[in-house]
């Protein structure tokens, strides 16, 4: 049974769940400052160079669990003392190279960076290095390497720097909280701000459910997660942590695939806002592109929306496999709709806070969207469902999408369009790989997600948007 | 009068988009659109009767194929 891609969100996880198990228990307070040490008891360090480091990043880890630094508007936070200042360096030649005569990599350096000491071993003049990486491509030992930090390299739009005190920094004008670095950085020293205790606090004061009904939504993407118990376990899982019912944000997406390929029509062009780190790119990026981002809310604001319509007494929380939503959900526009957000990762946490263990649980029905609303979850299936909802409304309207499968494709897509030479009229954005399901805050990550989520879209009740919407009058 | 339909998953899957497609076109059929509030919402907590459906916040228990006589009784005598 394996719950996590790595050990990092195990760790994270624990935290999480001994941070949760608390506040239900309503023991927090005076257990706060114990948790670092029932996480790592004893006096042998087990992933430091001692416990005191150990538990020290652990008590850092605890305030990211209950809400983080608040004078940081940033959801993503830097651990500085869990930061292992990984050698940050460039290209390097190692011990491996042989001192070889063929001298392919001072062939290939356009720069000229590349000389010779006399055991002919090969040296970088760093004054010189552009950093392409050709060298490191073409010599035949591998004996060049590119040491650049996994959280700069995850970092495709170049938000990460390195600060006086050697540790990771983000610049927050340019981080659009896509949570990539946060996946893979090795040491766990990024990490998102958690609104776990909120959702506590949320469930706890609806006392059951009677002062007011708390709905969960789930992204569609949850079909590829959890992938040791049943989605309908999953379900009942949420009901038994206390929410009052769990309403699919995919027919949120429904919703928005039918206005979307209206819009489109209308205007011509126009860019998703399904992904709120992409939108967040194009508005620090791309300020002059931004007319063209759909005016329409999110799905999971569009239904969080129609659900406080609908029900006056309602607190909705998302769950996803998305750190950006969180920041999603304090704009302004977003703010009235959503009460809070959870990562996957979290919800697990919150699952074994409580004991639940979902395998042994009854399955419960998920049942609101259509084929098309629910693969919004990956690449390609936004751009599918505007083709659909273009179809059923009727309009004319020759569609060439561009599905942008990450945020460097993303960045491809919007340069050209701003020089004009973009050959699409409409840029499906998705800042994460593979689109939702490889959201940092999935709980796993993988080929397999895709045909999970495809599968879990062919079994909708439902087979065109139109049907799916129709409730909804 | 206001009717609200349940759309909730388990409602959902019993039917409650046809019960609604019903109902808007009786609805359409008897003119009594000025007459009759059609709303959703997300679970009744009484899943086991659905789909469930109320008419001024009193409870039935519908289905596609009581769905008529459920006009009949329910919406049309009573306005």
């Amino acid at each position: 049974m394996r719950k996590f891609d790595t050990k990092v969100q195990y760790l994270k996880y624990k935290v999480l769940r001994e941070v949760a198990h608390q506040a239900w228990e309503d023991t927090l307070l005076q257990n706060l400052l114990d948790i670092p040490q029932m996480i790592v008891p004893g006096k042998t360090s087990t992933m430091r160079c001692c416990v005191y480091k150990e538990r020290a990043i652990l008590g850092e880890r605890v305030k990211i669990a209950m809400g983080g630094n608040k004078e940081n508007p940033n959801i993503i936070e830097v651990i500085d003392i869990a930061c292992d200042e990984c050698p940050a360096a460039g290209y390097e030649v190692t011990d491996s190279c042989r001192g070889c005569l063929a001298h392919r990599c001072e062939d290939v350096c356009k720069r000229g960076a590349i000389s010779f000491d006399h055991n002919h071993v090969a040296h970088i003049d760093k004054s010189k290095c552009v950093e392409c990486g050709q060298c490191a491509k073409v010599c035949p030992y591998s004996a060049i390497i590119n040491r650049k930090r996994p959280c700069q390299i995850a970092c495709k739009i170049k938000a990460i720097s390195i600060n006086e005190d050697n540790a990771a920094a983000i610049d927050n004008n340019k981080c659009i909280q896509c949570g990539a670095c946060v996946y893979q950085c090795p040491f766990g020293a990024i990490t998102d701000k958690s609104y776990i205790l909120n959702v506590i606090d949320i469930i706890k004061k609806s006392e059951n459910n009677q002062k007011y009904k708390v709905y969960a939504m789930v992204a569609p993407s949850i079909s590829s997660q959890f992938n040791y118990a049943k989605l309908g376990q999953v379900i009942s899982g949420l009901k038994e942590l206390g929410f009052y019912t769990v309403v699919e944000a995919a027919l949120g997406a429904d919703m928005v695939a039918m206005a979307e390929s209206k819009e489109l029509s209308e205007k011509g062009f126009l860019t998703s806002s399904c992904c709120p780190a992409f939108v967040q790119y194009v508005k620090s990026s791309f300020p002059a592109l931004l007319p063209f981002v759909s005016h329409n809310l999110s799905p999971m604001a569009t239904l969080a929306k129609y659900i406080k319509e609908t029900d006056g007494n309602a607190k909705v929380i998302f769950i996803g496999p998305c750190t950006a939503k969180k920041a999603e959900a304090q704009l302004d526009s977003v703010k009235p709709y959503i009460d809070s957000v959870l990562t996957f990762e979290e919800l697990q946490a919150l699952y074994d806070s409580k004991d639940i263990d979902i395998t042994s649980l009854p399955e419960d029905v998920l049942d609101n969207a259509s084929y098309y609303g629910r693969i919004f979850a990956r690449s390609g299936g936004l751009s599918d469902a505007v083709a659909q909802g273009l179809r059923e409304q009727n309009i004319e309207f020759d569609l060439k999408p561009a599905a942008c499968d990450g945020i460097e494709a993303c960045k491809v897509a919007l340069l050209k369009k701003s020089k004009n030479v973009l050959d699409a009229n409409f840029i499906e954005g998705m800042a994460c790989i593979g689109g939702c399901i490889g959201g940092a805050g999935c709980l796993t990550h993988g080929d397999k997600n895709k045909t999970d989520v495809d599968k879990y879209g062919r079994e909708a009740l439902e087979k065109t948007i139109g049907e799916a919407v129709s409730v909804l009058k | 009068m206001k009717v609200t339909v349940c759309i909730g998953s388990s409602c959902h899957i019993k039917g409650s988009r046809q019960v609604v497609e019903q109902l808007q076109y009786l609805i359409g059929e008897n003119n009594l659109g000025d007459k009759v509030e059609l709303g959703g919402t997300f679970c009744m907590g009484k899943c086991q009767q659905g789909v469930c459906v109320t008419v001024d916040g009193e409870f039935y228990s519908v289905s596609p194929e009581t769905v008529e006589a459920f006009f009949t009784e329910n919406i049309k005598a009573k306005l």
